[in-house]
């Protein structure tokens, strides 16, 4: 079957089977910025924005993404690359598996959320796992980031 | 005079400075950079057919259905592949390792164990295919439990051929992978003239390192009929002499590329994946891809070695620790990869923390269960050795009613000093003697105790009814690689624009390696981080390395870059004295330009690229140079942790509070990106401690087989971690430094067992403390008290 997914602002009309995983179809589609870690929901790797909203790819059919707009990293690349930056600055990208899905749940809080205190900022973002960094990092990272937009 | 190397330089302008991790940016935009994201589009789709049996014999594979399914390509059985016995641990060359294992055999060992291989034209097709085989097993009944392993009547491994490279103890008859003794002193006579003795006992659970991405191969043909295998491993090369000896190819014709790795942790130490593509590539002359689900990660890839170590000490009364014994007992699963090496490290980078002793003793067995394997996991065996040590030298400090900190403080290891274990113990061989030049631990153990408020008077307190918070600590040290086997190279080559290609066998993967390497390059040249482009890690264009383990990259592969950019500068000197017709003491380079001393002559960095590689007629040439490093001793980094919980004497509940941890890593090459290593590192040792346990049914089915049935850390389990590095210089080390990739992950498992002991009076044994041990423990305290 053809489902039809305006994915980063382009209509693009992708064949699936009707049990496919949006996380195969955008890789398929050439869209390996979309990672896959876990195929049970768990790691957030595979997060992309479904209308604007963080959603987990792998556990997410493909066919409910007819007619609904998909944002992957590259999507929302010049905020990401705002964001990088602050990130790389605390040494806080390791391996990077698991950043382009982070970042995109970070911009998604950012847009969602005003001034979060520590504990939304954890409780938001609690579905992205990271095995290398031990997250303060990258809480140090995010803090910066929020805070420059207030400066 | 040539410049010598710096070594004793305090002040850098690159090194210690926390420069942006190179691919960072590129890493979070998603640019195709990990094996699964560049993978060709007519490759072949490479599923295995796993045992759905702790232990069997395959009587026969009936593939007629799933090779009629169109699409199939290929279906590979036992009889298909060399009947050559291997090791899949990445380790030097000869392997510590028993070659117990055969790419597919007849016997399949542990549930998850490959038994047949299956490629089709998309990845559907080969699950259905998969699911059509007909494997018909003779069920054999397993070995679950690792303290009935040896000697017992069933023989997991009763194939003949299989062996050892050199004398490990092997006796596979017996269930025995490797075993291992040694003794200082006569720890017997010590521990019964000794007043004050402790008898401890811990089990150290198998521990699964879940490195975000999944493993990852694909295989192809290249122009010149190669077989290039392109792999999200931690070591390329012995990759490469790992697949010729399986595959029985000469080394010549396998090329192994290491795109970027999204994790590893010591799993990706090992040939899991790359043989099965190889073997579909031979067969079918197609490229092949295989891309691990997170069930076949847990099911099929190593854990950690499950251990149970005890722990004798005599002491004084005054506290002076007289004999330590540490007997241990190591799973290493359904085969032998890394069972000696580190059962070893258990001890040889724990016991010389304790080098006073006038006698200290260290042995026991690594028997061979039907679980899933086990293999080199950060901390590799030292987590597990100074778990059971650690929590001792609580006991002990218990027993004498002194405090934990003083009585470590009293008999640590200092500047200065050595341990004979050094000399005694290597990993799988002898050791090499070594005298410690940079030791901080008394730093790291003052700083520590400040930044987590330590008073030996108050080490628990009531926050609420039922609940209390209470503090621990441990002590911990690592390696900086594995001396006079780990080897690693550089290349540098000098570029037309005046920057340079710096080409490192080193394993970057996902650590920072090759920015840390490139700052090392860029500081001895003299040049900006930008001017370095570095290129990590591929078998026919980067120099050997032995690759990413071992905590070796900084100190061995560092060694190795900073020794090719001194060669650099020098060549450049004396390329540049030739052309002027000068001594090299003449000139001098600096700034990026050559100039000579008495002002005369100048010259640029970017000219001179150019002159070199265009201008300069017949003495055109490149510039270019290659070193090499092995390490004569392997310095180690130290790290004292401290630890807040909170307890929850209703659930059993425990909680970090606080993680407090100070390390001395010698100089940090880059202060972000190593104290990182030590945060991720402390993470991940919490999560062993509290969280993370593979699990089996009693008939060897394996429970824990996602994230949702193992449980590693999120953002929201842990309140704080709090890491410093203290100012430290290891003169051995490239620019001072030390290793940082391992040390981090030792303390948690003590320290939290430490806590609940002053939190609760009672000592667990077990590993990881999930609120039904902690429970179990306390009330068993209270019907006894």
């Amino acid at each position: 079957m053809i489902v039809t997914i305006t994915i980063n602002g382009k209509k693009e009309s992708l064949q699936i089977e009707p049990g496919d995983m949006l996380v195969d179809t955008l890789r398929n589609a050439g869209h390996v910025e979309v990672k896959k870690g876990c195929d049970t929901g768990n790691c957030g790797v595979c997060t992309v924005l479904l209308d604007g909203k963080p959603i987990r790819s792998c556990s997410f059919l493909a066919v409910r993404a007819e007619g609904h707009e998909i944002t992957t990293i590259q999507g929302v690349a010049e905020e990401a690359r705002r964001f990088a930056d602050f990130l790389n600055r605390e040494g806080a990208d390791q391996c990077g598996f698991c950043a382009p899905g982070f970042a995109l749940t970070v911009i998604a809080m950012k847009r969602e959320l005003k001034n979060p205190t520590e504990e939304e900022i954890r409780h938001y973002l609690a579905g992205n796992l990271c095995r290398c960094t031990g997250y303060e990092s990258q809480h140090r990272a995010i803090r910066n980031y929020l805070e420059a937009d207030h400066a | 005079m040539h410049e010598a190397p710096m070594r004793n330089a305090p002040t850098f302008s690159v090194v210690a400075h926390p420069h942006k991790k190179v691919d960072g940016e590129g890493l979070m935009l998603g640019r195709p950079a990990y094996t699964d994201d560049l993978v060709p589009s007519n490759a072949l789709h490479v599923k295995l057919v796993r045992s759905p049996h702790a232990f069997a014999r395959i009587k026969s594979i009936d593939a007629t259905e799933a090779l009629k399914l169109p699409g199939v390509a290929c279906v590979l059985t036992w009889k298909d592949c060399p009947r050559i016995p291997i090791t899949r641990a990445g380790q030097g060359n000869p392997e510590p390792s028993p070659h117990d294992r055969f790419i597919l055999d007849e016997y399949v060992r542990y549930v998850g164990d490959e038994a047949a291989v299956v490629a089709a034209e998309d990845e559907a097709t080969a699950e259905k295919a998969a699911s059509l085989l007909k494997i018909e097993y003779e069920v054999l009944e397993p070995i679950l439990d690792f303290e009935h392993a040896k000697d017992n009547p069933i023989i997991i491994h009763p194939e003949e051929g299989i062996h050892e490279m050199f004398p490990i103890g092997f006796e596979p008859k017996r269930n025995i992978a490797a075993a291992y003794h040694m003794e200082v002193g006569d720890v017997e006579q010590e521990l019964a003239a000794s007043p004050v003795r402790v008898d401890t006992v811990v089990y150290t659970q198998a521990q699964n390192h879940v490195a975000m991405e999944p493993h990852a191969a694909f295989s192809y043909l290249d122009v010149q009929g190669r077989l290039t295998i392109v792999t999200s491993t931690q070591n390329p090369w012995h990759t490469r002499r790992l697949l010729g000896l399986a595959l029985q190819m000469p080394l010549r014709s396998i090329r192994i590329v290491k795109p970027r790795v999204g994790g590893g942790f010591g799993a990706k130490q090992h040939i899991h994946v790359e043989p099965y593509v190889a073997l579909v590539t031979l067969k079918t002359g197609r490229p092949a891809r295989i891309a691990l689900t997170r069930r076949e990660v847990f099911e099929s890839t190593f854990t950690r070695h499950q251990m149970r170590v005890n722990i004798r000490l005599g002491a004084d009364p005054d506290g002076t620790l007289r004999a330590i014994d540490m007997q241990v007992l190591s799973n290493t699963g359904a085969y032998g990869e890394h069972a000696l090496t580190t059962f070893m490290v258990a001890g040889s980078k724990t016991l010389p923390l304790y080098n006073k002793v006038k006698a200290v003793r260290f042995g026991g067995d690594v028997v061979y269960t039907n679980k899933v394997s086990a293999g080199a996991f950060r901390g590799y065996g030292a987590i597990q050795g100074l778990t059971g040590l650690e929590s001792a030298i609580d006991e002990l400090a218990h027993k004498l009613g002194v405090s934990p900190v003083e009585l470590r403080r009293k008999n640590m290891i200092h500047e200065g000093e050595t341990s004979e274990v050094f000399r005694i113990m290597g990993e799988g061989t002898e050791g090499v003697a070594m005298n410690i030049e940079s030791c901080k631990l008394e730093e790291c153990i003052r700083r520590g105790k400040e930044l987590i408020g330590w008073n030996d008077e108050r080490l628990v307190w009531e926050v609420a009814p039922g609940r209390v918070h209470a503090l621990g600590m441990a002590i911990a040290m690592q390696g900086s690689g594995i001396p006079m086997i780990d080897m690693g190279s550089a290349r540098i080559e000098l570029q037309d624009g005046g920057f340079f290609k710096l080409h490192v066998g080193a394993t970057d993967i996902g650590t920072g390696s090759d920015t840390i390497l490139a700052q090392i390059a860029a500081e001895e040249l003299g040049v900006d981080m930008e001017d370095i482009i570095i290129h990590s890690s591929d078998t026919d264009h980067t120099p050997f390395d032995v690759g990413a383990y071992a905590s070796s990259t900084t100190y061995v592969s560092g060694s190795a870059v900073l020794k090719a950019a001194a060669s650099m500068r020098r060549k450049l000197i004396d390329t540049v004295a030739m052309l002027w017709n000068v001594s090299p003491e003449d000139v001098i380079y600096e700034d990026k330009a050559f100039r000579t001393v008495d002002g005369s002559r100048h010259l640029t960095l970017h000219d001179f690229s150019y002159d070199t590689l265009y201008h300069n007629g017949v003495r055109m040439q490149t510039i270019e140079v290659t070193e090499s490093f092995s390490g004569e001793k392997s310095p180690p980094p130290y790290l004292a942790g401290f630890v807040e919980i909170e307890l929850d004497k209703e659930t059993g509940k425990v909680d970090v509070v606080k993680y407090v941890g100070v390390a001395d890593v010698g100089t940090p090459i880059n202060p972000n990106l190593a104290k990182i290593q030590i945060e991720g590192g402390l993470l991940q040792g919490i999560g062993m401690a509290l969280y993370e346990d593979v699990r089996y049914s009693d008939k060897g089915h394996l429970l824990s087989h996602n994230l949702m049935t193992y449980a590693i850390p999120s953002r929201e389990d842990v309140g704080s971690i709090v890491v410093e590095l203290v100012d430290s210089y290891e003169p051995s080390g490239p620019c001072g430094a030390k290793s940082a990739g391992e040390i981090g992950i030792d303390t948690p498992p003590a320290a939290i067992a430490n806590a609940i002991r002053n939190a609760t009076g009672v000592r667990l044994t077990h590993l990881p403390f999930t609120p039904d041990k902690v429970l179990a423990a306390i009330k068993a305290a209270e019907g006894a008290a």
